[in-house]
């Protein structure tokens, strides 16, 4: 069996307002991720996603707090440990992470070059310009980016190219695992493709030895992860492999997400699409039974009364709702 | 569609030129274009092939370099303030960023009443305001009970985008330019923005030019599409034939370049 990664067990974390009021933003999210495997995080905007990949990182400042759970990364637990050492032992050696907007985590008055400087002398303080120079030139080699790249300030470069260069950057020091949070949701069609083949590179070349894509283009989820998880409200409400979760989904949720999907194929006019109707729940104050029920079309009324937990089957799959899952098929038969 | 249609917006020799010299810079290159009533047109092309160049030329944001805009046959005048203000009862548009196309400063209700008061309505009673307003805010499936005396940033980007259409429905332009209307919003809004504009195209029978580099999107919505490259228009024609049988190669790696579920997606052509 090969070798876990990541692995995460009820994992909570919180944000406290001005007000004194806890929003639970992720509510015991358990997963894991095996070596050379990805597993991509779907769900619409506000559902948690980028929140968990800022948990995961075991670094956590206010209004962000972490309330329980563990984290263990190959093996090493990291939940609890103070932030400082956490910067410093944890973040870019054990887990990188790609930001949304990483073309804005430049320093615009840097050279990148400087800027791999001060990245690597952060975690290793005994090596010479030189040695990084060298380092970067074949990281950037290695992943197709031109060495004079190394040399420009970020305003030269297009948001693409910065981009990937972001990308080059965090896994510098060969990470473990790698959160890349909606890294192409800015970008165009063409590029984005740049990036997702750049990602693709990274796994192969073993550069990085997991990962975790967060988006909400289920389509390109579909071609990158071979685990999809769907959040919503906070909780996972299906896993499952890519496959499964594109073509089969067992939860209202994610087959409502299915519903949105836009691919240029043939037969996309002649199919409407189905948006969810409503919005996710306010998590201030969040309902007291299934947290979908307000917008689900397969409603129960002992839906809103009691916590649902998530169903585990076999081969790893899961969902959350109080339906069996042949009774839930059974509803979608019938419309 | 056997009957006459009617054209709307007609360009002619279009050009955008910014800079002098060696430091030219030709965005839009001598395009021309004929856009018809109730018609829905997209323009697709990656970023920097002078998309939203156009669209502010046909806004009236821009001046064009050379060419000219025939709006309904007639050469358009947008010589002055009034005649500019004239022209914009006519064309409206919905933009990319809908945290940045609200005024932080006024209220929802505000945004909803100048639209009224713009198409003649300022000496209605505030009863029938209201009415209209709830009325244009029902199309959007937003309630208008819950949106007044709020601000535009305590919505979300979908609803934000959402009521820049409940704007457009009261103000019933002739065209409507949506610049990547979708491209800030998560999936599942995007589906209800799409329906809502072409539900919007049946009720009122505007035009609409739908600007994204997306070719899944314009798909979905367009009749007809128009391919750009470094400001020309490279490939146009209805939506099934470019994007089912797509003759230029730039239209195919376009076609390639969005992930696919049902095709093997070839990442080895980047």
């Amino acid at each position: 069996m090969a070798k876990v990664m990541l692995e995460v067990k009820e994992l909570t974390t919180k944000y406290i307002t001005r007000f004194q009021e806890n929003i639970y933003a992720v509510d015991h999210v358990s997963l894991k991720v095996e070596e050379g495997k990805s597993l991509g995080i779907a769900g619409e905007s506000g559902c948690g996603k980028s929140t968990l990949a800022l948990s995961l990182m075991g670094y956590y400042f206010p209004p962000l707090h972490y309330t329980s759970g563990e984290i263990i990364i190959d093996g090493r637990n990291i939940s609890g440990m103070e932030p400082d050492d956490v910067r410093k032992s944890i973040l870019g050696k054990e887990i990188a992470y790609i930001p949304q907007s990483a073309m804005n985590a430049l320093n615009p008055t840097q050279k990148i070059i400087h800027f791999i400087e001060d990245v690597i002398h952060a975690h290793e303080s005994h090596v010479t310009k030189k040695e990084i120079y060298e380092r970067a030139r074949k990281l950037f080699e290695i992943l197709g980016l031109p060495e004079s790249t190394l040399q420009k300030y970020p305003v030269e470069l297009s948001g693409g190219m910065k981009q990937r260069t972001v990308i080059a950057i965090s896994v510098l020091l060969s990470p473990k695992v790698l959160i890349a949070d909606e890294p192409s949701s800015a970008l165009d069609v063409t590029t984005q493709k740049m990036v997702i083949k750049m990602l693709r590179d990274l796994m192969e070349k073993k550069l990085i030895k997991s990962m975790i894509f967060i988006t909400h283009e289920l389509p390109l989820l579909y071609n990158v992860t071979d685990d999809i998880m769907v959040m919503y409200a906070g909780q996972i409400v299906e896993k499952g492999t890519a496959e499964q979760v594109v073509f089969d989904s067992i939860h209202p949720y994610a087959r409502g997400l299915m519903g949105s999907i836009i691919v240029p194929e043939q037969g996309l006019r002649d199919v409407k699409l189905t948006a969810i109707p409503g919005v996710p729940p306010n998590l201030k104050n969040p309902p007291a039974g299934c947290q979908f029920a307000e917008r689900c079309q397969y409603v129960r009324p002992e839906c809103k009364a009691m916590s649902v937990n998530l169903r585990e089957l076999k081969g790893g799959r899961a969902y959350r709702c109080i339906l069996s899952e042949e009774e839930l098929r059974e509803a979608y038969q019938n419309g | 569609m056997a009957e006459e249609r009617k054209v709307c917006l007609r360009g002619s020799k279009l050009t955008k030129v910014f800079g002098l010299g060696r430091q030219k810079t030709v965005a839009v290159d001598h395009v021309d274009f004929s856009f018809y009533e109730g018609e829905i047109v997209s323009i697709v092309g990656e970023s920097g092939s002078g998309k939203t160049t156009l669209a502010k030329m046909l806004l009236g944001l821009l001046n064009p370099t050379e060419g000219e805009v025939y709006f309904q046959g007639k050469k358009r005048d947008i010589g002055t303030h009034k005649k500019k203000k004239e022209y914009w009862k006519n064309i409206q548009a919905i933009f990319q960023d809908p945290f940045s196309s609200y005024n932080i400063f006024h209220k929802i209700d505000s945004v909803l009443l100048d639209c009224i008061n713009m198409r003649g309505g300022r000496k209605f009673s505030h009863k029938k305001k209201v009415e209209m307003m709830t009325e244009a805010c029902g199309f959007v499936n937003l309630k208008f009970e819950e949106l007044t005396n709020k601000y535009p940033f305590e919505l979300s980007g979908g609803q934000m985008q959402r009521l820049m259409i409940a704007r457009i429905f009261l103000l019933k332009p002739k065209i409507l330019l949506a610049d990547e209307p979708t491209s800030m919003i998560d999936a599942c809004s995007r589906a209800t923005i799409l329906d809502m504009l072409m539900q919007l195209r049946k009720e009122i029978g505007m035009t609409i030019i739908f600007i994204t580099h997306d070719i899944g999107l314009a798909y979905y919505v367009s009749d007809s599409v128009y391919i750009m490259e470094h400001g020309k228009f490279v490939e146009s024609g209805t939506a099934d034939e470019v994007i089912l049988h797509p003759q230029e190669a730039y239209t195919q790696r376009l076609i390639n370049d969005v992930p696919k579920i049902y095709e093997e997606w070839d990442l080895s052509t980047v």
